[in-house]
């Protein structure tokens, strides 16, 4: 067993930690959420130059690193950092498709911060359910594409939308799924781009006969959708712990500060043990973690599994650091202007996205089912 | 035990909600239910139109203008009044401030004052917490000197509830600095008006402006805007503070949001079916039915003491907490079941006359951002810890 980091990753680390302590304080971060785009082009490129998306891809795509425990630090760093900046959007979700559809000169194009990339998966009844896509893909003077997308993140600004549609099969069959490649500015494409209530931005977007370009073989997507949210799930469940440990940090740092009765809160008894609590769930949200991206390169079950351990309980741990961080604050972490209010709305909205508490719990039981476990 | 309600209280019921139904205004409520923001003029009118009946002053007697309800009345129409969409009653002039005055004021003061709040010429404010005095409100700072017919006062108040709209304030000073911590407090009446105050916007964590900051600097109040005696301010301030819990359980707010959240997850999808019939959301919610029956039959009890003529005990420091973190439950819930559009957000659709093409249902566009809002009602109102603390020492002798 060997818990430390790889030289490289230290480094990786390292950079990233620099990068946003000297560059990326609360007032660069709200001032690029109120952007129309919702983030900081400038900072995106300067991340990108940095190498903080090629550290998503493996090096025989172009990137240096991609495994799951390079996914995990980058995103426990800009959670930390609370970064609005699109990396699960086009660091993982819209990129790892052409990753693995070896669209080389398109992965150097995103990994460099020029293109930026976004899948259009969910729809407004799918919920968090991966296999269920109503969107049509027919073949006939090309592919084109018919369907609604819900809540795309940072589909109103993407240069280049992954769009999965159906080429056959029921509503909810993993068969017959599809990718595509679709140009946002085709005509059949309409986008309504919207804030997010945690400080991001997403999108609705129509497609009435959109024209579309696949990768790889329609009909064989399922695989690779799964693969790309599984991913997109570890970065989250990362990027979770990253504002759990700012949540818990800045609530220590207030209880020997603050002082009501003539004494520090931290003085209390009653709020010790709270904090201490914090500090335990968090270190069994970390460790589960650690598990999913030691786990990513496993076989699927392994993978999907652990992830789904670690996004459960990030999760449910997330929406209990952010509500206590606030509580034993008091009325100060109600307020706009105090930080650490933002970091608990990102850990609370985490469970929005690629699937909630319950959703992963069961995943977890059917996945443990289909790997033959009790 | 009886657990139904008299023929009597049926009927009260009846005529609640027929006058309900006669006086708000159905775009007001469509508003309240959608989650939308209310102005001052909604409140004001809903208000008034209580007030139309003596229906607007709950706990006052009925020689100043009370309706002379018994406490079951007051749960029946309460109850009434949130499923049917009303606004809630602003609290300050009517349930804090008005029991104070009535028990003492002076009959100049209660002349002058009361029937201003019954018509509504007045809104109040509560001036209670400061920066550095929010539990320990004992501690606060904001400084009374008397000069002639007038104190001089200083200092800072904060969280003040709608101090925008509020042209006068309830406040919580110090005038003996060297005595006791609880025996320098004096409760002034300060007009929001008077020179040397401003009041500045405090921008909570949904992006609202609903509380703010109040600053003080020489302000004169006259001496006739003392309430008691002179450094026997923390008397009137405890005795309203026994008013403001009570209603801050807030049973039949979880009510209805538990009544949406069952709308909500019927009409919500998950895996081709609806959520409600999912066994994992089926549990969450049925557990948190468990909880608000229990809690209703709980309230009830309390509401049955008080019927006998008992003063509610430290069993109200309970009801607190169990009332405010099943209404944070019941808003967890409702965020949870829109899945993905519990994130998008436009908060101009929280406008009146808003009628743009909402982001997935329309009710999610409000949820998120309520159920951050939610996250004051354990921390006011004396903190689910202070009021642990209270039940510890006043009700176990530890
Ligand atoms: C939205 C909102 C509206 C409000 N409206 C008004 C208003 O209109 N007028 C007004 O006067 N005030 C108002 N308040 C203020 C409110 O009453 C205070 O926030 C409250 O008293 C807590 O004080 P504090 O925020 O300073 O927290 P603190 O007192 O600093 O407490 C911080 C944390 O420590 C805990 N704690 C403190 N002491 C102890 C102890 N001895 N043992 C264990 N735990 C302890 C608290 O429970 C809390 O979790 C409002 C507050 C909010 C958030």
């Amino acid at each position: 067993m060997d818990f430390t980091l790889s030289e490289e990753r230290r480094m990786l680390a390292d950079t990233a930690a620099r990068f946003l302590a000297d560059r990326y304080d609360i007032a660069t971060r709200h001032r690029a959420a109120a952007a129309p785009e919702g983030f900081d082009r400038k900072l995106w490129a300067e991340m990108a130059d940095l190498g903080l998306i090629g550290a998503l891809v493996p090096p025989e795509a172009g990137g240096f690193g991609g495994a799951g425990e390079d996914v995990a630090l980058v995103f426990e760093h800009l959670g930390r950092a609370l970064v609005v900046e699109p990396f699960l959007a086009s660091g993982i979700l819209g990129l790892w498709p052409l990753v693995r559809a070896g669209e080389s000169d398109l992965v150097e194009a995103v990994i460099a911060g020029r293109t930026l990339v976004a899948l259009a998966h969910g729809e407004p009844e799918s919920r968090y359910a991966v296999h269920e896509v109503a969107t049509r893909a027919n073949e006939g003077d090309g592919w084109r594409l018919t369907g609604r997308k819900s809540v795309v993140i940072n589909g109103d600004s993407a240069d280049l939308l992954v769009v999965s549609a159906r080429v056959s099969g029921d509503l909810d069959a993993p068969e017959g799924l599809a990718l595509f490649l679709v140009d946002p500015a085709a005509p059949g494409v309409t986008r309504r781009g919207y804030g997010t209530v945690e400080g991001g931005r997403a999108a609705e977007i129509t497609l009435d006969s959109a024209p579309a370009r696949p990768l790889g073989e329609p009909g064989q997507a399922f695989a690779l959708i799964e693969e790309a949210i599984g991913r997109g799930t570890l970065a989250l469940a990362a990027e979770a712990v990253g504002l759990m440990e700012v949540c818990k940090d800045t609530t220590l740092d207030y209880l020997k500060t603050r002082k009501q009765f003539g004494k520090p809160l931290g003085a209390f008894q009653a709020l010790q043990h709270r904090m201490v609590e914090m500090v335990l769930e968090i270190e069994q949200a970390r460790s589960a973690v650690m598990l999913a991206a030691g786990t990513h390169q496993a076989d699927r079950l392994t993978r999907e599994r652990n992830v789904a351990a670690a996004k459960h309980l990030t999760g449910r741990v997330g929406r209990r650091v952010a509500e206590e961080a606030i509580q034993l604050h008091g009325g100060i972490a109600m307020t706009w202007e105090y930080p650490m209010s933002h970091y608990a709305k990102r850990l609370v909205m985490l469970d929005h996205l690629l699937g909630d508490t319950d959703h992963h719990l069961d995943r977890f039981i059917r996945l443990g089912r289909e790997g033959g476990a009790a | 035990m009886e657990l139904t309600y008299t023929p009597e209280e049926q009927e009260f019921r009846t005529e609640a909600r027929a006058f309900i139904a006669e006086n708000l205004p159905p775009a007001l409520a469509a508003k309240v239910k959608g989650g939308k923001r209310l102005s001052k003029a909604d409140y004001e009118l809903w208000h008034a139109r209580l007030q139309t009946r003596n229906w607007l002053a709950w706990h006052w007697p009925v020689e100043y203008g009370g309706p002379g309800w018994t406490p079951v009345q007051k749960h029946i129409f309460d109850e009434e009044m949130i499923a049917a969409g009303a606004p809630r009653i602003i609290p300050f002039g009517v349930n804090m401030l008005g029991p104070v005055l009535i028990r003492f004021g002076t009959p100049e003061q209660k002349a002058h004052w009361l029937p201003r709040i019954l018509s509504g010429e007045d809104w109040w404010c509560q001036g209670y917490s400061e920066p550095g005095s929010g539990s320990d409100l004992a501690s606060l700072r904001t400084r009374a000197v008397r000069h002639g017919g007038h104190y001089i006062v200083n200092g800072q108040k904060t969280w003040t509830t709608l101090g925008h709209h509020a042209n006068m304030m309830f406040c919580l000073v110090r005038t003996d600095p060297d005595a006791k911590p609880q025996e320098g407090i004096s409760f002034l009446l300060i007009d929001m008006t008077s020179p040397g105050i401003e009041v500045r916007p405090i921008v909570t964590l949904d992006g609202e402006h609903e509380v703010n900051e109040v600053f003080l600097t020489d302000v004169r109040v006259p001496v006739e805007n003392l309430v008691g005696e002179e450094n026997k301010g923390w008397t009137c301030a405890k005795y309203l503070l026994g008013f403001e819990r009570t209603g801050i359980a807030g049973v039949a707010f979880s009510k209805a949001a538990f009544s949406h959240l069952k709308r909500v997850a019927r009409e919500t999808r998950k895996d081709g079916r609806p959520l409600a019939d999912d066994p994992l959301f089926a549990a969450r919610m049925a557990r948190l039915e468990i909880d608000l029956m229990a809690m209703d039959i709980f309230n009830l009890r309390m509401i049955a003491a008080a019927a006998q003529g008992h003063a509610p005990g430290p069993e109200a420091s309970l009801l607190k907490i169990k009332g405010t973190e099943v209404r944070q439950e019941a808003s967890d819930l409702i965020r949870r079941a829109l899945g993905p559009y519990a994130m998008p957000f436009l908060p101009e659709a929280l406008d009146e006359g808003w009628n743009g093409e909402p982001v997935g249902p329309g009710y999610a566009n409000p949820a998120a951002s309520q159920y951050f809002n939610l996250r004051k009602s354990s921390i006011y109102g004396g903190s689910n810890e202070i009021q642990k603390n209270i039940y510890a020492k006043l009700a176990l002798g530890l």
